[in-house]
């Protein structure tokens, strides 16, 4: 029965093992970090996690290389502020109201790009996004290069306030593990191994019959969703909202998390993004002034080393040693 | 005998350490210092703070004064993370610069949050003593108000009546543009035209031509960083100041003219509220900042600012004896009249505004400047109560009307 099935479609492939102790493990340090490390730090950590995580769904699992993927991440930073701030909704409806817009842009954007395939779709993405920024820069609710700031983090159902950084970490937490997971799941089902059949060989899935058009589409929009997800969850973290989570550099940053902690694999885009945004955190913290002013320069030797190190990601790397998915 | 004796020892030891414990004040100095501001603050900007930190004293009457660094990149995330961690660990009771206005309003409301105190001297937005200003922070060195108020009212006055505005086309550049537009106005001038110029943009031809074609007396740019340095720089292969046209950049810096060089800034006329070359006093001041800089560099107005306002908040925390809360010490500051090498006499107003004169300089020719770092001249003077915006125009909650 079972392999009548097989024949007829593609089936979810069978959760391995090693994956589920890769995310218990990552769950169970998540959960008591905020003990060791500084919370707000670690909740800003985890929602570029999330966001690294959201591309990865796309250029990893899909085969598509996204370079515009600050306009969903930004977007629903600025939705979440001004939906939080303006009209005073309540975190939960604030993220749902940005992933959903988010969601829907990714939508329209994704329609317009994926009829180009490879560098031309990841051009259409960057000139759809750097439309975004200037959009950002010039409608008067974003109030251009001053952002949007002093966001209310409100009470989540009505009950919990999120004004504690321990509380709104937990509460990130869960928004991170809920969208990892979201994604294991769409990776693992029958839609996820038609996504990595159109990554292997998109003709020959073309000839099997698959519309690849409509499993790309939907697959740009998911990861513009959780996208938004990680972005809205930002702006509530930070209580801001501003251009440099829309700039082109947000977009190139995403792709550098992904690359450092292996690209197609579930708990890489995670490591690399925490990598990421604590490479500053660090230099700033061991060097003076005159340190710091070498910043970028170190930044960018850490991630030239990282990459010709470490081909497939830190994970990646790791994972190949295993003979494992991680 | 011996072990009470020892006892009382400990205990004065203990009691001294307590002592000692509670007369600590912490200045963290948030600024860019890898980004495009990094000259204009960053390493010089803790300079600053270490140099009002050595000369206020306050090491003598018992304090221990601490300074904390660090760079927020220009992102408004890093800079508020850098923030709560600093207030939430006890690493910092007041922080100076930032420069960047979207970092300084973030900081802002977290430092009004926590009850600390913010200096802020490299941000140009007016809204810090507007809508968003707090009883926790002070605007110490210019704001966009002040720019457009010093160059658009002494040019205009000089004979410059005609102006045409190459205007960097978001919010920023605007306002700039606006507010510049209405002093010109108020002073008997005309604006004959306009031009908006994306952000980043790298090429000024066409903008600059028909600037030209303009026959405006003042160029107008109110743009900032890499775009103020293009459109300087292209407007210097057009020979536009030669053709006798006059560039008033409205957002530049000592060290922008310094990276500009003099042959192509020549000319410029900017505003600022310090300028090292002023007097004995500023002068002062800058051999002993550029003697401890690395570069030898003369500091910009940023970096005065960042100076004068430490010591003035030092002052303050030593007359009240602590720094724990951030409003008391914003109102004793306020309360108590500024004095300093690098700005002089002044004062501080109920909405946050530092208050002190602001001049109109102009850029030399390589053959008038003689020294190093002799860049500028002063071409007018702005006195203190017209330098800034007045009080009865203000959106600042804190303000009385």
């Amino acid at each position: 029965m079972t392999h009548a099935l097989a024949a007829k479609g593609p089936t979810a492939s069978r959760p391995k093992p090693a994956e589920f102790i890769a995310f218990a493990v990552l769950a169970a340090l998540l959960a008591v970090a905020p003990f060791a490390l500084y919370p707000f730090f670690l909740a800003t950590a985890l929602c570029f996690a999330l966001f690294a995580s959201a591309f990865n769904l796309l250029v990893g699992y899909a085969g598509l290389l996204s370079f515009g993927h600050a306009l969903f991440f930004g977007g629903a930073a600025y939705i979440a502020a001004h939906v939080a701030k303006v009209w005073g909704w309540p975190p939960e409806l604030t993220l749902l109201a940005a992933t959903a817009f988010v969601g829907l842009l990714g939508l329209v954007a994704g329609a317009l790009s994926i009829r180009r395939q490879g560098i031309y779709f990841s051009m259409i993405t960057l000139a759809l996004a750097q439309m975004g920024y200037f959009v950002a820069l010039q409608v008067p609710f974003t109030h251009g290069e001053d952002g949007i700031q002093g966001v209310p983090r409100g009470k989540l159902f009505g009950l919990i306030p999120l004004g504690d950084d321990r509380v709104m970490y937990y509460f990130v937490l869960v928004v991170f593990l809920c969208g990892l997971l979201a994604i294991y799941r769409i990776v693992h089902s029958p839609f996820g191994s038609v996504l990595k059949a159109i990554r292997e060989n998109e003709p020959r899935a073309i000839s099997l019959g698959y519309s690849v058009d409509s499993y790309k589409l939907a697959a740009f929009g998911l990861s513009a969703a959780l996208a938004g997800l990680a972005g809205g969850t930002k702006a509530l973290v930070t209580q801001s909202a501003t251009l440099t989570d829309m700039h082109w550099s947000m977009s190139g940053e995403v792709i550098l998390m992904v690359l450092l902690g292996g690209m197609g694999t579930m708990t890489g885009p995670v490591i690399g993004a925490i990598f990421v945004v604590a490479i500053p955190e660090v230099l700033n913290r061991i060097g003076g002034p005159d340190f710091a002013q070498w910043m970028t320069v170190i930044q960018g030797a850490i991630f030239v080393i990282c990459v010709l190190a470490f081909r497939r990601g830190l994970i990646g790397e790791i994972a190949a040693r295993l003979r494992r998915t991680l | 005998m011996k072990k009470i004796l020892l006892a009382g020892v400990a205990l004065g030891v203990m009691t001294t350490c307590a002592f000692a414990a509670d007369k600590v004040v912490k200045v963290g100095v948030l600024t860019d210092g890898s980004g495009p501001y990094a000259d204009v603050g960053g390493v010089g900007s803790q300079l600053a703070a270490q140099l009002a930190i050595d000369e206020s004293g306050l090491a003598a009457k018992g304090w221990k004064v601490e300074l904390v660094y660090a760079d927020h990149l220009n992102k408004v995330d890093v800079g508020t993370s850098i923030a709560r961690e600093w207030f939430d660990q006890g690493k910092a009771d007041v922080i100076v610069d930032t420069l960047n206005s979207g970092v300084a309003l973030a900081v802002g409301q977290i430092v009004k949050d926590k009850n600390k105190v913010f200096l802020n001297s490299g941000a140009a937005s007016s809204d810090l003593t507007g809508k968003a200003c707090t009883p926790n922070q002070i605007h110490w060195t210019y704001d966009t108000y002040a720019l457009a108020n010093g160059t658009g009212k002494a040019m205009t006055k000089a004979g410059g009546d005609t102006w045409y505005f190459i205007t960097a086309d978001y919010a920023f550049g605007k306002a700039l543009e606006r507010d510049t537009t209405a002093v010109v106005a108020a002073n008997g001038g005309k604006v004959v035209g306009n031009v908006y110029a994306p952000l980043n943009n790298a090429d000024f031809s066409s903008q600059l031509l028909q600037a030209q074609s303009s026959k405006a007396k003042v160029i107008g740019l109110a743009n900032a960083g890499g775009d103020s340095a293009n459109a300087i720089k292209q407007a210097a292969e057009f020979g536009i100041t030669q053709g006798g046209q006059k560039l008033a950049a409205l957002l530049i810096f000592l060290s922008d003219v310094n990276a500009l060089g003099l042959p192509v800034a020549q000319g410029l006329e900017f505003t600022v509220t310090y300028y090292w070359d002023l007097n004995d006093d500023t002068r002062a001041f800058a051999d002993r900042f550029s003697q401890k800089s690395k570069a030898h560099a003369k500091p910009t107005m940023v970096q005065a600012g960042v100076y004068s306002s430490v010591l003035h908040y030092l002052k303050a925390v030593d007359a009240l004896g602590s720094p724990t809360d951030g409003a008391a010490v914003v109102a004793k500051m306020k309360a108590t009249p500024t004095d300093d090498q690098a700005f002089g006499k002044g004062s501080i107003r109920e909405d946050g505004r530092k208050i002190h004169p602001a001049y109109l300089l102009q850029v030399k020719t390589p053959a008038e400047s003689k020294y190093p770092w002799d860049y500028a001249k002063v071409i007018a003077t702005i006195p203190a109560d017209e330098a800034f915006r007045p009080l009865s125009q203000s959106e600042c909650p804190l303000v009385k009307k």
